[in-house]
């Protein structure tokens, strides 16, 4: 049976709305969490965060938070910020990058009313997905009208590009890496052929220096 | 023709939601400053086959302590100073495992860690799929295509992170290499100098009487 536009709608509406159980790690007032994401250029990632607030008066954690913003600062590998902005307790986000590299993705909550903390911890939800588990293929199917066949050859392709573009990131990061061998090579060779060029002339030096000292005070 | 829709589209509502609780893989890497720790949790359900894999990426000795609990807290697994390791369970009880990373062990070292928390299996492409009909041999064999290109991925993750892993130690080396060759320079010409002015301070105030010359 084709899935038709009504049903992957439905689908989608679903999966948007409800941010489901992810994992889940606790963070504090002024708390800074990081992670990094080392992906190859032109990769779409998706975020979507889900925060909870401890409530001391029911002793458990409040199912949505008014109020409570989430600051989500995203930094590309030359350390340039690519995204700040500031969301509502349920938040998602996206960014393509651009250079391939390790790219940084910092949330910390911005709280307007410091109250609502008062020595209580923040439950986030995270979820990340990169590269081709971004794709929603009921949506693609039902955009593109696919047969099944086709959803799982477009599926595959989707895979195969993916491992293109982290082995073209590889070959890259290979040459980084032999750059920075070569360059510790020639260092070596360079800086030690010069310490024993300085070694010999001070040698030298010295010995001379001293004989002539030695002369001026009359004692050879 | 509206109304006949609807029983449809509840079955897709409650296959989406089945689809959340289902299935989920979090692959996450994350930085861990010295003596710290840093716990994630999830809801897991019964008799669901869940695989925990960790890689230290940068850091020192490139070791952490790892710590997995079940939701009475019953200690699944637990390693101190790995530097990469997988462990499969099932969960037997219902609620919220946990999983701890520590570096408390290390007093300047910040270390980042790569961890891949897969739960259950992947959902299917089609949500609506009947498991009844079995699959064509196509079929099959896309899915069986499909297993294959995610575990070339799953391999090629780990090969991009042992790199990294390489690469840093190599830059750290380019870098040391270089501040300790000009330090070794400069230190060799102080103490050339240093050795010749501290010589002559020897012979400054002595004439005639003493011919020992110092060596």
């Amino acid at each position: 049976m084709m899935l038709t536009v009504p049903h992957a709608g439905i689908i989608i509406l679903f999966a948007w709305l409800s941010p489901c159980n992810a994992l889940y790690f606790h963070i504090g007032e002024t708390e800074k969490k990081c992670f990094i994401e080392e992906i190859p250029d032109e990769t779409m990632v998706i975020g979507k965060y889900r925060t909870q607030l401890w409530d001391k008066q029911t002793g458990s954690f409040l199912p949505a938070t008014p109020g409570l913003g989430m600051h989500v600062e995203i930094k590309d590998p030359d350390t340039k910020i690519i995204l700040s902005r500031q969301y509502g307790s349920d938040g998602r986000f996206t960014f393509t990058s651009h250079t391939p590299g390790e790219h940084q993705i910092c949330l910390h909550s911005n709280s307007t009313k410091m109250a609502l903390f008062a020595g209580g911890k923040l439950r986030v939800h995270l979820d990340i997905q990169v590269g081709e588990h971004t794709n929603n293929y009921p949506e693609i199917a039902a955009k593109d009208k696919l047969t099944e066949l086709q959803l799982r050859a477009r599926q595959l392709l989707d895979q195969v590009e993916q491992i293109q573009k982290e082995q073209n990131y590889q070959r890259y990061r290979e040459e980084r890496f032999r750059m920075t061998s070569e360059s510790t090579n020639q260092r070596v060779l360079w800086w030690s052929i010069a310490q024993t060029v300085i070694l010999i002339i001070t040698g030298i030096w010295q010995m001379k220096h001293l004989k002539s000292f030695f002369e001026a005070k009359k004692l050879v | 023709r509206l109304l006949g829709l609807i029983p449809e589209v509840l079955v897709q509502v409650l296959w989406a939601h089945l689809l959340c609780g289902w299935a989920f893989g979090s692959e996450l890497t994350f930085e861990l400053p010295d003596n710290a720790k840093q716990c994630f949790y999830e809801d897991i359900t019964i008799g669901t086959k869940c695989t925990l894999e960790f890689q230290v990426v940068t850091g020192g000795h490139y070791d952490v302590d790892c710590r997995l609990e079940d939701a009475d807290g019953t200690v699944l697994y637990k390693e101190m100073k790995k530097q990469y390791d997988s462990f499969t369970f099932t969960a037997a009880k219902n609620g919220t495992y946990k999983f701890c990373f520590s570096n408390e062990f290390s007093t300047f070292t910040h270390k980042t860690v790569y961890f891949d928390f897969q739960v259950g299996e992947d959902p299917p492409l089609f949500p609506n799929e009947n498991r009844v009909t079995a699959l064509t041999q196509m079929e099959s064999a896309c899915v069986s295509i499909h297993e294959a290109l995610k575990s070339v991925i799953d391999y090629q993750t780990h090969f991009r992170l042992r790199e990294a892993q390489g690469r840093s130690r190599a830059e750290d080396l380019n870098t040391r290499v270089a501040f300790w060759s000009i330090g070794e320079a400069f230190i060799l010409l102080v103490v050339s100098v240093s050795q010749v002015v501290l010589l002559r301070s020897f012979f400054s105030d002595r004439k005639t009487t003493t011919t020992r010359v110092g060596s």
